[in-house]
């Protein structure tokens, strides 16, 4: 892939991530499929991208939250006594 | 349809009027999403609880202006979203929009490596180390781009229940989403070139 802003490459890109979700249509599809199957380097960028999708899908934790969160919260929100009704 | 569900759980009318009860039952229902949404936001768990009370300080106050149209939940993410965004600019001004301009052409003059990093076995892909770094790539990502992101992709809302909570149209939000995961990619082809090097360095 070229460095080049007006390369075909380039302006493949702002497709790719509508392409790995399926929801491009079915022109346009066809059309990034043809330019894969014999450019490498688009081939390398769908696949990395398709994996950053997945490794940030599996990797992804929930921040913990404090207890006194919800504590504190319910308090500010005057509702005391509703504290011990979780 | 998921609307439904949601308009059975809470009574509208009784959240209107006052009822105290009615209102901590919804508190109890949202308040774990909006504090972890601010957290991913903020990076901070004292400034996530702050934008977590405020939002429901808001709601409460503005219960009559929710019309009931979008989900109870869209409607608390919208206010959160803007009351993170207004910490935000407190904190540091000039530096934060969400309307900030970006290239609607993703990848333009973005820089772009070609490293086929896919064959790295999967738990090398997935070490501690990387998740850590994967964190912090996101938590680098520009506000515009990082708060669709998260609703995107971590709060798991469609396209259409992004806009709606940043109000910015359709398009602008899958713009957005491209453009975040296109600089995700690049920041991981990074990361992960230099550990293919340190190995083929240790083999020569």
């Amino acid at each position: 892939m070229e460095e080049n802003k007006n390369h075909p490459c380039r302006n493949l890109l702002a497709s790719l991530s509508d392409y790995v979700d399926g929801e491009l249509g079915e022109e346009l599809c066809a059309e990034i499929e043809r330019h894969l199957a014999g450019c490498e380097n688009c081939q390398i960028v769908v696949d990395t991208l398709r994996k950053t999708i997945y490794l940030y899908r599996t990797t992804s934790s929930q921040p913990e939250i404090h207890p006194d969160v919800r504590k504190r919260l319910f308090l500010r929100l005057d509702l005391d006594e509703f504290i011990g009704k979780a | 349809m998921e609307k439904d569900i949601e308009a059975e759980l809470f009574s509208l009318e009784a959240l209107r009027a006052g009822d105290r009860a009615e209102f901590a039952r919804m508190v109890d229902s949202y308040y774990e999403i909006i504090y972890r949404l601010a957290f991913r936001m903020l990076n901070n768990p004292q400034d996530a609880e702050d934008i977590l009370q405020e939002t429901f300080i808001k709601a409460y106050r503005h219960l009559n202006n929710f019309d009931g149209r979008s989900k109870i939940s869209t409607w608390l993410y919208r206010i959160a979203t803007n009351e993170a965004l207004m910490f935000l600019r407190r904190k540091q001004p000039h530096q934060v929009s969400i309307d900030e301009p970006i290239e609607t052409e993703a990848g333009e003059a973005e820089p772009l490596q070609i490293v086929d990093w896919c064959c790295i076995p999967e738990d090398e892909l997935l070490s501690a180390e990387a998740r850590g770094h994967l964190d912090e790539a996101v938590g680098q990502l520009p506000y515009s781009l990082r708060i669709v992101f998260i609703l995107r992709e971590i709060e798991g809302l469609s396209t259409r229940e992004t806009a709606d909570v940043l109000q910015l149209s359709e398009t602008a939000v899958k713009t957005r989403l491209s453009r975040a995961r296109l600089r995700l990619r690049e920041d991981l082809s990074g990361y992960y070139a230099e550990r293919m090097e340190g190995k083929s360095d240790g083999r020569e």
